[in-house]
């Protein structure tokens, strides 16, 4: 071996040595524990925090959304098809909430971002602080946030899409069904007994009057826990009695509502407050002025209702990033609320 | 240090307030009997106090069934009269509840005059401290009152308003004050429970504001130091007493209206330990005091405003026979102490208490009725009041003395280049009270 071919390959040697330290370096500065690029879960780390977010990958598919055995605004049952996305595996819990509530750690890690998409932290707007406990006395690390708006929910995404350089969102109300189905077509994920629910889900018949630990039962065939109960969780879409009025006969393509007012806007799963009926995969409700009930103010808050300690939400990752044009407008409008 | 400012020069005004009073009292009483009906049966309102609250406060006045009309409103300062302004035409676009003109939005410090001589029901939320001085006007003025608390930020604030609230006593005035809690359905229904002996005499309680705090707003370039003070009111005592008494009000407030007493005395600890910036005034950020009642009941009270704590507003009684939850987000259980479940309120579709409170004041007002929560409002404000007292000076306080000896805190002059009776050195910090040094009574008494 001549020395020409010997520095040669030395510098292949180093250029590779480099590239697989760089590649490593990514792979952790991104959050992201194995091959970024594979569809399998992942915990979503948040720099400057040691909480994470726990993500499963959903794979898309068609699927019958709404039912025909229950109340009008889940009929007719229609074929839909959604696209491949990661969710959160448990809802949203308190002390990952308040990362974006405090805003202590917005600069941290930004500069190693390795971004999908970028978003700048410091043109989000802060949630305001609560004058009273939100939590109601019900416990904060580890349990579901609640009384918290969709524009809360909302904006928590994209606070957590420009710490990360990922697109996190809320799911649309087709994807959340799809995603608490996990294949299954029956009300509940697991079949259509109210009498197994409490292997599965918290509710007004176990939950003693208080939201419980995220994750504490048992989960759908998609890793996916507490989808039926505990908290009723924030779609993006809004409400509308007949929302699937003209979808038969043909399948919608990740068919989204968007709102245009601000109530009433859709929530699914079902609470710790609610009856059985109100945890199926298909039950639908609306959200309502009467959340901020006993708020003082006028305008009323944008971020926390005073009325709903049974609403707080799960976020979902689109596995395809869409165009920057079409990230922003998922972000929505704020709306004032007199 | 000296944190309570000396009160010589405050009592020529106390004089004066009581020989104008004693004025008043030759006033017909039929003048506010006839006040509010003025060409038409339109009730009309005056704002005083442009703020968050005071925008709400307007919206729930003209929400209730009466005629009701907005003819005034008065703020320090002109963006919050043209926000206010903006917001409540925006919610009452379809109405005629907003009548008021360009000239009748009036700033400054001493536009409240001009607001409240346009009325016959104010709405007072202006910062606390002002509160004695535009309620002593508006009964002066034969107005009816909805006021929000705490109604004063110092012992010589409370003596006023307990003086002002006899006056609008004798001449048949409703004055509504906004310790919504006496409005709220849980509470009435916990107290009458309490009143039928359900729990025995009360003897004990925990009361709670513990949480992450409020809104600061950041000093400007050009602001005058009266200015960023009126900017930043919740941080000066002068304007806002401090988040004992401006927020913690409410809970010390259950166990006054429970027990039926207010305490002979005070003691107790508080400090800043995390908040500890300029731009968080003199106030603290952490207050523990134990209130002893003349039944011999003993309140502990705890408010704290800081981050990434236990977050808790509530109050608990413990009776001789069963203790009470009370919240503000509509709970209310009494249990007996073998665990069974005495009392409990469904409160999930209890109406908005501030709105419950001005429905009530518009209904009296039209009925010829007379709410009186002036008084009980003024003694459980010096309770507040009392609380900071032993905290900032680490004493006992009796509620007499602080009542009769506590220092004023307001200045001599308001003007927008008027000096703040506290300020900051030469770093932009202001002085804050260490208890064992601080002085928070005068001597001899005052009057």
């Amino acid at each position: 071996m001549n020395l020409k071919y010997f520095i040669l390959l030395a510098v292949v040697v180093v250029i590779f040595i480099s590239m697989a330290f760089t590649y490593v370096e990514n792979a952790e500065s991104s959050g992201i524990k194995k091959n970024k690029n594979s569809f399998i879960a992942y915990s979503q780390e948040i720099s400057g925090s040691d909480i994470t977010i726990k993500m499963n990958p959903v794979k898309g598919g068609e699927f019958l959304m709404g039912s025909n055995d229950h109340n009008d605004d889940e009929k007719p049952q229609h074929r839909v098809l959604v696209d491949d996305f990661w969710m959160s595996s448990f809802e949203i819990t308190w002390d990952q909430y308040e990362l974006f509530l405090e805003r202590q750690i917005d600069t941290f890690g930004l500069k190693d971002l390795d971004s999908e998409v970028a978003i700048d932290i410091d043109a989000i707007s802060s949630a305001s602080t609560p004058y009273v406990d939100m939590s109601q006395g019900m416990g904060k690390k580890g349990y579901p946030v609640v009384n918290i708006t969709q524009h809360a929910a909302l904006t928590f995404c994209k606070w957590l899409s420009a710490k990360t350089g990922k697109f996190y969102r809320l799911p649309t109300e087709a994807e959340w069904e799809y995603a608490a189905r996990a294949g299954s077509n029956s009300s509940y994920y697991f079949g259509d007994n109210p009498a197994e629910l409490n292997l599965y889900a918290w509710y007004k018949d176990n939950s003693e009057g208080k939201y419980q630990k995220a994750g504490t039962k048992q989960p759908n065939k998609f890793g996916l826990y507490d989808m039926h109960g505990n908290v009723s969780e924030w779609t993006m879409d809004q409400y509308a009695p007949d929302t699937y009025a003209n979808r038969l006969g043909k399948t919608s393509n990740n068919p989204f509502v968007r709102p245009t007012k601000l109530y009433p806007r859709t929530v699914r799963g079902g609470s710790w407050m609610d009856p059985a009926v109100a945890l199926r995969s298909s039950a639908r409700e609306g959200s309502s002025a009467e959340w901020k009930r006993i708020d003082p103010q006028i305008p009323k808050s944008r971020w926390w209702f005073t009325n709903a300690p049974n609403v707080g939400f799960r976020i979902i990752r689109p596995k395809k990033i869409p165009p920057i044009e079409e990230i922003e407008a998922y972000w929505l409008t704020a709306i004032d609320d007199y | 240090m000296k944190n309570e400012k000396h009160a010589l020069s405050r009592r020529n005004f106390c004089k004066n307030t009581a020989i104008a009073a004693g004025g008043i009292l030759t006033v017909p009483l039929d003048v506010a009997a006839s006040a509010h009906v003025l060409g038409d049966d339109s009730i009309k309102i005056a704002l005083v106090g442009c703020g968050g609250r005071g925008t709400g406060a307007a919206a729930q006045a003209l929400s209730t069934k009466e005629n009701v009309k907005l003819v005034a409103m008065a703020d320090a300062f002109q963006d919050r009269l043209d926000s206010c302004y903006d917001i409540l035409s925006t919610k009452f676009v379809d109405t005629d509840k907003i009548v008021l003109k360009e000239e009748d939005k009036h700033q400054g410090f001493d536009g409240y005059k001009a607001a409240i001589d346009k009325a016959d029901v104010v709405i007072l939320t202006t910062p606390p401290g002002f509160r004695p001085l535009h309620f002593e006007y508006a009964v002066r003025k034969n107005k009816h009152v909805f006021m929000e608390k705490p109604v004063a930020t110092d012992a010589q604030g409370i003596r006023s308003v307990l003086e002002t609230a006899k006056i609008a006593k004798t001449k048949k005035l409703n004055v509504v004050v906004g310790l919504q809690r006496h409005y709220q359905k849980n509470y009435l229904a916990c107290l009458e429970e309490v009143r039928a002996d359900k729990i025995g005499q009360i003897i004990s309680g925990q009361v709670y504001w513990n949480s992450a705090g409020v809104w600061v707003k950041e000093r400007q370039e050009n602001q005058t130091e009266m200015e960023y003070q009126m900017r930043n009111w919740y941080y000066f005592n002068w304007l806002c007493g401090d988040h004992i008494v401006e927020q913690h009000i409410h809970n010390i407030d259950v166990a006054n209206w429970f027990i039926g007493e207010f305490p002979v005395h005070a003691q107790g600890m508080g400090g800043r330990e995390v908040r500890k910036g300029k731009e968080y005034g003199q106030i603290f950020d952490h207050h523990f005091v134990e209130f002893t009642y003349p039944s011999g009941a003993v309140i502990s009270s705890q408010c704290r405003h800081q981050k990434g704590c236990l977050d808790n507003v509530s109050e608990s009684l413990m009776g001789t026979k069963g203790k009470i939850y009370l919240d503000s987000q509509n709970k209310g259980i009494i249990t007996g102490y073998n665990g069974s479940k005495i009392y409990e309120h469904q409160g999930a579709n209890d109406p908005n208490p501030y709105q419950t409170e001005h429905d009530v004041l518009f209904a009296s007002i039209k009925n010829g009725g007379v709410i009186s929560d002036a008084e009980h409002a003024a003694k459980t404000t010096m309770t507040a009041i009392l609380g900071r007292m032993a905290t900032y000076s680490g004493q006992l306080i009796t509620f007499e003395d602080a009542l009769n000896k506590g220092r004023s805190l307001m200045p001599d002059e308001y003007s927008w280049d008027a000096m703040p009776p506290v300020t900051p050195d030469a770093d932009g910090f202001y002085p804050i009270p260490v208890p064992g040094v601080t002085k928070v009574l005068e001597e001899k008494k005052i009057n």
